[in-house]
Formats: C-alpha cells, sequence, structure tokens
C-alpha cells in the first residue's frame, strides 16, 4: 500500500516537471505579447487567434491519445484536407449535416488505419503514412484538385463567425467541449486508463486481460473523428474545402503533442498540456506579427518555421534532461 | 497409392516453394510485373527517351532510399532528408551566382557543391547527435529539421525561385555518358560504394548489430552513438547531394518544392526493398529496387492517362502491401 502510494506520488511529480516547462513558456510568451503590444489581449486578437489554432488544437488532442497508446498518426492533415472538401460539398444543407458528415468521413478514415493496424498488423507509422497518400489523392479526386466554395446562404458560415453565447465563436466553443470530453475520457474512464496501459506495455496489458484490439481501434478512430472536426473548420475558416491544405499539420500535432510534455514513447500524456503546447506554437507566429508589424525588425512567414523548430528543440533538450534526472533519482 | 501420396507431397513443397519464392523476392516479381504490364499497354514503352526520363527520375529517389535504409537499419528513421535537399539546393545556386564565384568559376563550381554538402552533413551529425547522446527517438529529433530545415532555406533564398544558367553544374543533372544520363552511373557508384561499407567494413557489421540488438551491441563494446551518427550523416549527405541534383535538373531551385514528400517516397522505397521498420537490415540494393519499382508505378499509371492523385492512393496501397508481405513473412 505505502509501495503504492510513493510510486504515485513520484509519478505525479515527474509527471508535472514535464509539463511545467510548457505552461510557464506559454504564460512567459503571454505575459511578454500583453506588456509589449497594445492590441495583443483584445478581443479581437484573442479571439481569431483562438479560431485560427482551434483546427491544430483538435488534431492535437486526438494525436495525444494515439501517441499515448504508444501510436502514431501521419494521417490527420490529409484526412482533414479531405473532410474539408465533404464538409463544403454539404454545406448546402446545413451545419447540422455537414459537420456529422465530415466527422463521418474522418471516422472511417480513422477505422480504415485502426484497420491497418490491429487487423492487418502493419506499424502504425507505415499504415497512417498510406492513409496519409489515400485520403490526400482522395481528396484531390473528389474536388477535382479545386478549392470547393461553401454554400454561404447557408448557416454553415456561421460556424467561424456569429458568437456563441454571445461571448466566443462555435469554433472555440466546440474546441472547448472536444478537450474537456477527451480530458474526462483520459482521466475518468476504463477506456481512457486501458489507452495508458497499452502505451506503457502492450503485451503486459493483454495479459491483464484489458481489450487491447478495442482500444487501439479506439485512438485511431477518435484521431480521425478529430481530423474529421478540423476540416469542417478549415472549411469554415477560408469559406472553401481546402483539398491541398493540411501538408505537415501531422508534425504540428505531434510537435504540440511532445512540447505539451507527453513522451513518445506512450504510456503517459496530458490533454491540458497538449492544448498548451498547441498554444504555444501557434503564439509563436501570433508574436511575430505583432513584431512584424512594429516595423522594427521584418521578419518574413518563413522565420516562424526556423523558431518552431528552434522550441521544438529546447523543449526535446529540457524533456531529455528532465526524463534522465528522474531516471538518476529512482535508482 | 504410396505414388500418389508422394506426388501430392511434392506438388505440396512445390506450391510452398513458390509460394515463399514470391513473398522473398516480392521486389523482383512486381518489378516484372509491371515491366510486363508496360510492354504490353503503355505507347512507347521501349522508347530509349523514356529509360531516360525514368532513370533520371528515380535517380534522387534512389540515392536518398540508400541514405533512409541505413538509419532504418539501425531501427532510426530520417524525415528530415525533404529538408535538407531543399536547403542544400538553395545553397549551391546562392554560391554559384555569387560575385567571387564569377570572378573565379573553378573555385565557385567546387564551393557550390562542397559547401551545400557540407551543411547536410552538419544537419547529420545533429541528427545523430539528438538520437544517441539526447536519447530522442528518431522521429521526434528528425523532426526538427523537417519543420525548420525548409524555413532555412527559404529564408536564405527570401522564398524566391533562383533560376541560373550553369552548365557546369547542371552536368549534375542533365549531363551524359555513353548516352545514359550522368545521375543513373552516381546511382550505381553509390549503391555499390554503400553495399561495400555494409558488407566488408566493420561500421557496417557494427550498423547492422546495433539494429538487431542495441542493448547487446552496446555490451558487446561496440561504440553504438558514433554508429548511429555515422547513418545519420551519410543519410544526409545523400540526401544533400540529391538536392544538388534537383536543381542541376531543373536549372533552377525553388526552396519550397525540392524534395517535398521525399521522406515519404524514400521510406517506402526501402521499405518495398525489404528493410525491416525494427532495423538490423540493410538490402541497399533492395532500395534501389523499391525506388525503381515506386518510380515505375508512378510512370505507369501517368503515362497511361491516370491522374496524379490516383497515383498517390495507388502508392499507398503498394507500401501497405509491401509491409503486409513483410510481416506475414515474419510470422
Amino acid at each position: 500500500m505505502l509501495d503504492t502510494s510513493a510510486f504515485d506520488l513520484r509519478r505525479y511529480i515527474q509527471g508535472n516537471t514535464h509539463n511545467l516547462g510548457v505552461w510557464i513558456t506559454l504564460f512567459a510568451l503571454i505575459i511578454f505579447g500583453l506588456l509589449r503590444y497594445e492590441n495583443f489581449g483584445g478581443t479581437y486578437n484573442v479571439s481569431s487567434f483562438l479560431n485560427y489554432n482551434a483546427m491544430f488544437i483538435v488534431i492535437s488532442v486526438g494525436m495525444c491519445f494515439v501517441i499515448m497508446a504508444g501510436g502514431i498518426d501521419l494521417s490527420v492533415g490529409s484526412v482533414a484536407a479531405f473532410t474539408s472538401v465533404i464538409a463544403a460539398y454539404l454545406s448546402p444543407y446545413g451545419i447540422q449535416v455537414a459537420l456529422p458528415g465530415a466527422v463521418l468521413a474522418g471516422i472511417a478514415f480513422g477505422a480504415l488505419n485502426g484497420f491497418f493496424i490491429v487487423v492487418m498488423r502493419i506499424p502504425p507509422f507505415i499504415a497512417t503514412l498510406a492513409t496519409m497518400l489515400g485520403a490526400k489523392g482522395g481528396a484531390l479526386v473528389i474536388s477535382g484538385a479545386q478549392t470547393i466554395s461553401i454554400d454561404w446562404s447557408s448557416n454553415f458560415t456561421k460556424l467561424g463567425l456569429e458568437l456563441a453565447f454571445g461571448v466566443l465563436p462555435w469554433t472555440i466553443v466546440i474546441t472547448a467541449f472536444v478537450v474537456v470530453l477527451f480530458w474526462i475520457i483520459l482521466e475518468k474512464t476504463s477506456l481512457g486508463r486501458t489507452v495508458l496501459a497499452i502505451g506503457g506495455g502492450e503485451d503486459a496489458s493483454a495479459m491483464m486481460g484489458l481489450n487491447v484490439r478495442r482500444a487501439k481501434m479506439f485512438v485511431y478512430v477518435l484521431s480521425g473523428g478529430c481530423a474529421g472536426m478540423a476540416g469542417v473548420f478549415l472549411a469554415s475558416g477560408f469559406g472553401a474545402g481546402q483539398p491541398l491544405e493540411g501538408i505537415g499539420w501531422e508534425l504540428t500535432a505531434i510537435a504540440s503533442v511532445v512540447v505539451g510534455g507527453t513522451l513518445l514513447t506512450g504510456g503517459m500524456g496530458s490533454i491540458t498540456a497538449t492544448v498548451a503546447g498547441a498554444l504555444l506554437l501557434g503564439l509563436v507566429f501570433n508574436i511575430l506579427n505583432f513584431e512584424n508589424g512594429r516595423g522594427v525588425i521584418s521578419l518574413s512567414a518563413y522565420w516562424q518555421m526556423i523558431i518552431r523548430g528552434a522550441f521544438l528543440f529546447f523543449v526535446i533538450v529540457f524533456q531529455s534532461r528532465v526524463a534522465n534526472s528522474g531516471k538518476r533519482g529512482t535508482h | 497409392m504410396t505414388q500418389d501420396n508422394h506426388t501430392a507431397v511434392a506438388s505440396d513443397t512445390t506450391r510452398k516453394l513458390s509460394w515463399g519464392m514470391i513473398t522473398q523476392n516480392g521486389g523482383v516479381v512486381a518489378l516484372l510485373v509491371i515491366l510486363l504490364f508496360n510492354v504490353l499497354v503503355t505507347p512507347n514503352f521501349l522508347h530509349p527517351q523514356t529509360l531516360f526520363v525514368n532513370i533520371s527520375q528515380v535517380a534522387t529517389i534512389a540515392i536518398v532510399a540508400v541514405g533512409m535504409t541505413l538509419v532504418i537499419a539501425t531501427g532510426g528513421i530520417d524525415l528530415s532528408v525533404g529538408a535538407i535537399m531543399a536547403l542544400a539546393g538553395a545553397i549551391a545556386p546562392l554560391i554559384f551566382t555569387s560575385a567571387f564565384a564569377e570572378a573565379n568559376p573553378e573555385l565557385g563550381l567546387a564551393l557550390a557543391i562542397i559547401v551545400p554538402i557540407f551543411v547536410a552533413l552538419l544537419c547529420g551529425v545533429f541528427n545523430g547527435a539528438m538520437v544517441s547522446f539526447l536519447n530522442v527517438q528518431p522521429i521526434v529529433a528528425t523532426l526538427i529539421f523537417f519543420i525548420s530545415g525548409r524555413g532555412i532555406a527559404l529564408v536564405l533564398t527570401n522564398g524566391n525561385l533562383q533560376t541560373f544558367s550553369n552548365p557546369a553544374f547542371s552536368y549534375l543533372g542533365t549531363g551524359k555518358i555513353l548516352g545514359f544520363p550522368f545521375q543513373g552511373y552516381l546511382v550505381i557508384v553509390i549503391a555499390v560504394a554503400v553495399w561495400w561499407l555494409m558488407a566488408y567494413t566493420v561500421f557496417g557489421r557494427q550498423l547492422l548489430a546495433v539494429g538487431g540488438n542495441e542493448r547487446a551491441a552496446q555490451l558487446s563494446g561496440i561504440p553504438v552513438k558514433r554508429v548511429k551518427i555515422g547513418a545519420y550523416v551519410i543519410c544526409a549527405g545523400l540526401s544533400g547531394l540529391a538536392g544538388l541534383i534537383v536543381v542541376a535538373i531543373n536549372s533552377a531551385s525553388d526552396a519550397a518544392r525540392i524534395g517535398n514528400l521525399m521522406e515519404l517516397d524514400a521510406i517506402a522505397a526501402a521499405v518495398v526493398g525489404g528493410t525491416l521498420l525494427q532495423g538490423g537490415k540493410a538490402p541497399i540494393f533492395g532500395a534501389i529496387l523499391g525506388a525503381i519499382i515506386i518510380q515505375l508505378v508512378k510512370y505507369t499509371l501517368l503515362a497511361n492517362g491516370v491522374a496524379d492523385e490516383v497515383a498517390l492512393i495507388a502508392k499507398a496501397g503498394i507500401i501497405i502491401l509491401a509491409v503486409y508481405v513483410q510481416q506475414a513473412r515474419k510470422e
């Protein structure tokens, strides 16, 4: 009994040091922005920042589940591009059809990933790579390689424009709902525990009688559904289905998860820290825009790629030092 | 009666043998099938021009795939190859169009080849050091350059397309020896050299040992870290060379496009060629075969009027099939 609680405490502290970095950096950047730029904390900036980053947050939390289970999903960007086209095609029927339709299409790709990985036993990296290519090709086929405009007379346009409860755009409210839902699944349900157990050790989990196959299927379906939702946001944000978008999104999502302190080896992770990671990566770009707006420096958009890479580097170095010192502590 | 039995057993063994031969040499069988299909269906397939086009296009995939095979053989993966191609491809024209190189053409040309490859090698040292000294998973370690490498290339060129006319440099991509494209010979030289490295040198043996069982390799006194860094450095150097070839073929350098999605082609070629993703195996000529298959499938579909998009889906199918067969063979 004593042993268990000691282990939990250590794990808790270690878990928090992993997450601590991202929160400190996020708050430091926000304070820096608030002090330096006049309109940084204004309603317009906050709202448009969250609105734009909603799709990245959604795919990142889906990716977080996959990574916690010890897998990876490289197909999210292409699937989002595919479902953005589906959403645009369904937009004349209204948001009540377009949103579930696109999410279902995403879930179908997730199920395909799950089939490759669980039934055909193909490594996740390769299986989702293939789905990435397939979804990209599929998006180009169904759209004829053109952007597909949404129906501007339908209520689909309200998604990104209309304020829910007069406060924030619907995209942000939906994203918040997804995040809370996922947090509950991870922290409060047996399925969430099973996902973590699989990431910790798949064979051991199977021997304990956990339904490994079902949980693995679940994480890929979940990630696919998230990509589907991101596609809806993409279509609403750009006013069109974008078959060519989504390149590199999977890496942005992985970066968000890693920056959020989740180890790629699986078995541990945090939904909230992943959201913080996604916000942090987005904020780099936002601050770059403000800095350019002041006219003192002029950094092209290309710099954001370099800065993101550098961010990732520092977070990884920090993580590996924490992980190594943790290892030393337990010996 | 006994005779019948005997025949039955014999035919059973033959069937097993032939099935075994197909799974063992799946790549060769696939290549023959594609070639036969092309001879029968594709117009002008036997024209020499077709051969030259395919050789000059397959060369870059093959060169990068050889490097990727070494990295995968250590149990790693390198996502940064495309970005490193872009970086090397952006630097070369910057050098030989500079005032210094115009004044000293020979020295300028030499620098335009040496400096980009040196920079690529440095990227490889970085990747390798991240993987071996910081114990970062290869997919994350190489993600850093995947994101920022292309960013650096775009910043260096300000995102502009660099066009040039430099016959000496363009020889890399358009030169011909005995009527065959120069880069075809380059592929053969590189493949033989790396094959020799893997088969006859201590480094090659050590590399396979590290991929087969890292812990055991460590315990038997193999310098695991150095060997791993070596694999990433070779892969990055070859990627740099491939970047130069792409630029030379086009007489233009577009940092946003060079090597786009090359990591996928290279991984696919390696896997189709029989490289195990778990490491411990480095079939160099298999990777070349894989690159040829990938290129030929692309060519076959395009030459028969199938859209580029559908070719992507076909590529996805090939990857899944190749890994599935590999997986089945293991079990």
